[in-house]
C-alpha cells in the first residue's frame, strides 16, 4: 500500500528555541489507523498541527497524498481532516450550520443529504438546530469529528477524540472510527486513554521529546513487551514466601495477603498448573484469583522511561 | 480561488450580526439621536450655519462617519479576535484558503454590517434634519470605501490584539480623538492656523471632507486629495494584512 502521508526529518522550533519536533520522519499508509502516544508536551499535537497548516515547520517536509504542505497546500489540505484536542467551537452556533460553514471552507458545495448522514451516524441528528452551548461535552466533542467529516477527508488527524467522553460514547466513537476505515478513511490519533489505541490502531508510534522513538504494530508491540499477572488472594497472610515458591517469579503484595506471578502469554509453558499445585503442597488456602494483561499503557511508560534514560546516558 | 469558503466566513459572520439584529438597529438610531439632541438642538441653536449649510444637516455626514469608522472597527477586530479567542481559528488555518479568501470573508462582512449602520443612521438623521444629497453615487462609493478601509484595519487590530483590553486600546485612543478632531462637528477652517496645520495631519479629516462634499459640495480639502487620502490608507492595510499571513504574525506559531 502507498504510504499516503509522508513526513520526511520535520523540525519545530519555536522562538525562545524550544525545539518541540527534532526531525520526525514517518510514514503513514492509506487506510490504517496509526495511534501516536507520549506524554504531554512530547511533540504530538505539534506535528498534528503543523502537517495540518496551523504551525509553520522549522524545516523538513511532509506530503498528503503526494501533495506538499506548503507548496500544495490548497490540495494537501482538502484531503485532511483535523479534530483538536480543545473543544474549540463557537458557543452560539447552530450544530447543522457548524457542518456547512466547515464544508463551505473547504471549497465544497453545500450537501444536505450527507450532512444528515454524518449527523445521523455521531447520533446528533436530533440536535442539528440546537445550539452548540446548550450540548454536552461529548455532544460537543462529537461535532467537532462532524465538522472534520463534513468535507469527506480521506485523512482524519484525532487529537485525543475521547477526552471527557463518557465510556457508552468512547465505545460508539470506535465504531465509528472503525467504520471510517472500512471506508478507506486514514485516521491518526493520538490519545491517553491507551486502551484505545490498543482497541483500535493498527500501528502505534511513540513519540518522545519530539522524536519518534518507535513504530510498530499493535500487536507485535504487545507481544513483545506484554506481560500477564496472576494475582492470588490468600485467605490468611503470609510473613514470607515458602521454600515451595521460590523457583517461581512471584512476590507478596498487599502485606502478604496476595501473591503476585508474573509470566509470558507467549511461552509454551504459563507455569499456571504447577503453581498451583505447589500452593496445595505448602498448604496456603486461596480466596480469590485474578489474571490481568499488562497494559499498552505500562509498556507505555517503561518505554518512555527507557527512551528517557537512553537519552540521559548518550547526553 | 476559493469562492466557496468566502461565502461561508461572510455567511458565518453575517448570522452573528442577525441573531443581535435588534441591538444593531436600535444602538445606531438611539446614539443618533442623541447627538442630534445635543449638537443639533442645543449648540445648533446657537450656530445657524457652517460653510452655508445648516449646523443640523452640517453635522450628518460628520455623525455618519463616526459610526461607520467605529463599527466598521469594532466588527472587523472582533469578528477575527473571537475565533482566536474560542480557538476556532485553527479551523481557517488548516482550511485550504489563502488570506485574500479570509480577508474578503471578514472584512466584507464588518463593511456590510458597517454599510448598514451607516444607512440607519442616514435614514434617522432624515426624520431631524432636511438632507439633500448633492452626489449620491460619490456618497456611496466614500461610505464603501470607508467601510472597507476601517474593516481592514479592525481586522489589523484583531489579529494584533492579545486580550479584549487591547482589542478596545485603538478605537479607544487613537481611532476616537482623530474623528472627533478629524471635522466631524465642525469646520476645520473654524479653527486657529496652528490647529488647522495639525489637523492636516489627521487621515479622518479627508474622509469626512471628501464625504461632506458628497452631500453639500463643499469641503474642507479637495475631493482629489480625500480620495487619494482613503485609496492610500486603504493599500497601507491591504499590505499589513498581506504581510501578517505570509508571515503567520499572531495567528501560526
Amino acid at each position: 500500500m502507498a504510504a499516503i502521508l509522508q513526513i520526511r526529518d520535520l523540525k519545530k522550533t519555536y522562538e525562545g528555541g524550544f525545539e518541540a519536533l527534532k526531525g520526525i520522519t514517518l510514514d503513514i499508509e492509506a487506510g490504517e489507523i496509526i495511534a501516536l502516544l507520549g506524554p504531554n508536551g512530547a511533540g504530538k499535537t505539534t506535528l498534528i498541527s503543523t502537517i495540518c497548516g496551523i504551525t509553520e515547520p522549522t524545516s523538513g517536509s511532509a506530503t498528503v497524498g503526494g501533495h506538499d504542505i506548503q507548496q500544495e497546500f490548497r490540495k494537501a489540505r482538502s484531503m485532511i481532516g483535523l479534530v483538536p484536542q480543545e473543544i474549540n467551537l463557537e458557543p452560539f452556533s447552530v450544530v447543522e450550520d457548524n457542518l456547512h460553514y466547515s464544508r463551505g471552507l473547504f471549497g465544497k458545495p453545500r450537501d444536505e443529504a450527507l450532512v444528515e448522514r454524518i449527523l445521523k451516524r455521531l447520533s446528533l441528528w436530533d440536535k442539528r438546530r440546537s445550539r452548540v452551548r446548550e450540548l454536552s461535552g461529548g455532544m460537543k466533542r462529537r461535532v467537532l469529528i462532524a465538522k472534520a467529516l463534513a468535507h469527506e477527508p480521506r485523512v482524519l488527524f484525532l487529537d485525543e477524540p475521547t477526552a471527557g467522553v463518557d465510556v457508552g460514547l468512547r465505545k460508539d466513537m470506535w465504531e465509528t472510527v472503525a467504520q471510517l476505515k472500512s471506508e478507506g478513511v486514514t485516521i491518526i490519533l493520538t490519545t491517553h486513554y491507551i486502551e484505545e489505541a490498543e482497541a483500535m490502531a493498527d500501528r502505534v508510534g511513540v513519540i518522545l521529546k519530539g522524536q519518534i522513538l518507535m513504530v510498530e504494530p499493535t500487536q507485535d508491540l504487545m507481544r513483545r513487551f506484554g506481560r500477564k499477572e496472576l494475582r492470588i488472594e490468600l485467605r490468611a497472610p503470609l510473613d514470607a514466601l515458602p521454600a515451595q515458591l521460590s523457583d517461581y517469579d512471584i512476590e507478596l503484595a498487599d502485606e502478604g495477603q496476595t501473591l503476585v506471578y508474573s509470566y509470558d502469554t507467549h511461552a509454551d509453558r504459563t507455569g499456571i498448573a504447577g503453581l498451583m499445585r505447589s500452593l496445595n503442597e505448602a498448604g496456603i488456602v486461596l480466596r480469590d484469583v485474578q489474571t490481568r494483561q499488562s497494559s499498552l499503557e505500562e509498556i507505555f511508560v517503561d518505554l518512555v522511561s527507557e527512551g528517557s534514560t537512553e537519552e540521559e546516558a548518550t547526553a | 480561488m476559493n469562492l466557496l469558503a468566502v461565502k461561508s466566513i461572510y455567511k458565518a459572520e453575517m448570522a452573528r450580526f442577525f441573531r443581535t439584529i435588534g441591538q444593531s438597529f436600535i444602538s445606531p438610531v438611539i446614539s443618533t439621536s442623541l447627538y442630534f439632541v445635543v449638537f443639533g438642538a442645543a449648540i445648533g441653536s446657537r450656530i445657524q450655519e457652517v460653510e452655508g449649510v445648516p449646523y443640523g444637516a452640517f453635522i450628518v455626514p460628520g455623525l455618519i462617519m463616526l459610526s461607520v469608522i467605529m463599527q466598521s472597527i469594532s466588527n472587523a477586530s472582533f469578528g477575527i479576535y473571537f475565533p482566536k479567542f474560542i480557538g476556532t481559528i485553527f479551523e481557517l488555518l488548516s482550511a485550504p484558503v489563502n488570506f485574500l479568501e479570509i480577508v474578503l470573508g471578514f472584512v466584507g462582512a464588518a463593511a456590510t454590517k458597517a454599510l448598514f449602520i451607516g444607512l440607519v443612521i442616514l435614514g434617522t438623521a432624515a426624520l431631524f434634519v432636511d438632507l439633500t444629497i448633492q452626489h449620491p453615487v460619490a456618497m456611496i462609493a466614500f461610505l464603501v470605501l470607508t467601510c472597507l478601509t476601517f474593516s481592514l484595519m479592525g481586522f489589523i487590530i484583531g489579529i494584533w490584539a492579545k486580550n479584549f483590553e487591547q482589542l478596545q486600546l485603538v478605537p479607544l485612543l487613537i481611532v476616537t480623538p482623530l474623528v472627533f478632531l478629524g471635522g466631524s462637528f465642525y469646520s476645520v477652517t473654524m479653527l486657529p492656523p496652528f490647529w488647522q496645520t495639525v489637523t492636516m495631519f489627521n487621515p479622518v479629516l479627508y474622509l469626512i471632507s471628501g464625504f461632506r462634499w458628497a452631500f453639500f459640495g463643499v469641503s474642507d480639502v479637495s475631493i482629489g486629495i480625500s480620495l487619494g487620502a482613503i485609496a492610500v490608507f486603504f493599500v497601507i492595510c491591504l499590505t499589513i494584512v498581506w504581510w501578517i499571513f505570509k508571515t503567520g504574525w499572531r495567528l501560526r506559531d
